[in-house]
């Protein structure tokens, strides 16, 4: 398989990611965008690592890593969510500031 | 074009186009559920560049654990379900450039410096072959990852927590 199609699936759903990272207003979603974008960087660090081919496995063992980040980072993100939820009563992020001053 | 590479294109189509409904859908759930096509089609990609193991640890965690992580977010934020309810903002056709400038970007630096570039799949990324990697020569970044992923946890309970007593 050339390794061209993976590398290119990666870096359209990267930019897709950044798409909803940007444009969303609900912030729930927005961390689904984040996930579309790391989900793009493990798409290339397997497609490397099945090139390369090497004994150590560097770009898959990487893959795990940012896989469990990701976990704890969403983890963490939907927790913050949470907490502004309860103090100002709204997850827009376009509104939530004029809440908190308000 | 061999069977593989056929799979694979079919594959980036539906991970492609869940992705844009899981970014553009008018409605939460809907944006959540997409999600899930496009985490899975991304496990079908992994099984093809013969990374068997990750993509199972994918379905588990992201299709597992993430989506359902997502969905509760939504459910207890009291998010609008109906149809129209998942709004966007006023800076939408910049994010909509930026995004594309992104993928064109790194497109076109991968085109420069992978062309005609093969994968053999000479070594498969199956459990013995990673999990030998992961405990003789990666040991210490996975001692590292289990104290993160343990700071994670502790925060999000502390977050979760502080706001209840009040």
């Amino acid at each position: 398989m050339p390794l061209l199609y993976p590398l290119l699936l990666s870096a359209a759903l990267f930019g897709i990611g950044l798409y909803g990272v940007l444009a969303r207003r609900n912030a729930v979603l927005v961390l689904v965008g984040i996930e579309l974008m790391l989900n793009a960087v493990n798409l290339q660090l397997v497609a490397y690592d099945a090139w390369f081919a090497e004994t150590l496995h560097t770009g898959q063992v990487l893959t795990l890593f940012v896989i469990a980040l990701a976990a704890a980072e969403i983890g963490l993100g939907l927790a913050i969510v949470l907490a502004m939820f309860r103090a100002t009563g709204t997850i827009d992020v376009d509104t939530v500031e004029r809440e908190v001053e308000a | 074009m061999s069977l593989p590479e056929v799979v694979f294109l079919l594959l980036s189509a539906v991970v492609i186009a869940s992705a844009v409904l899981a970014v553009g859908s008018r409605q939460l759930v809907h944006a959540a559920l997409w999600l899930v096509v496009t985490l899975g089609g991304v496990a079908g990609c992994f099984v093809l560049m013969t990374a068997e193991l990750l993509a199972w640890v994918q379905v588990l965690v992201y299709v597992g654990a993430v989506v359902v992580l997502v969905v509760f977010a939504l459910m207890l934020t009291r998010s609008p379900t109906g149809a129209r309810s998942a709004e966007v903002t006023a800076n939408r056709p910049m994010a909509a450039v930026l995004g594309l400038a992104a993928s064109l970007g790194i497109g076109a630096t991968v085109i420069t410096g992978f062309r005609g570039v093969r994968i053999t799949g000479a070594r498969p990324g199956t459990a013995e072959s990673i999990g030998d990697a992961l405990f003789t020569h990666w040991v210490l970044g996975f001692e590292v990852l289990s104290v993160v992923l343990l700071a994670a946890l502790i925060a999000a309970i502390v977050l979760s927590r502080s706001g209840s007593e009040r």
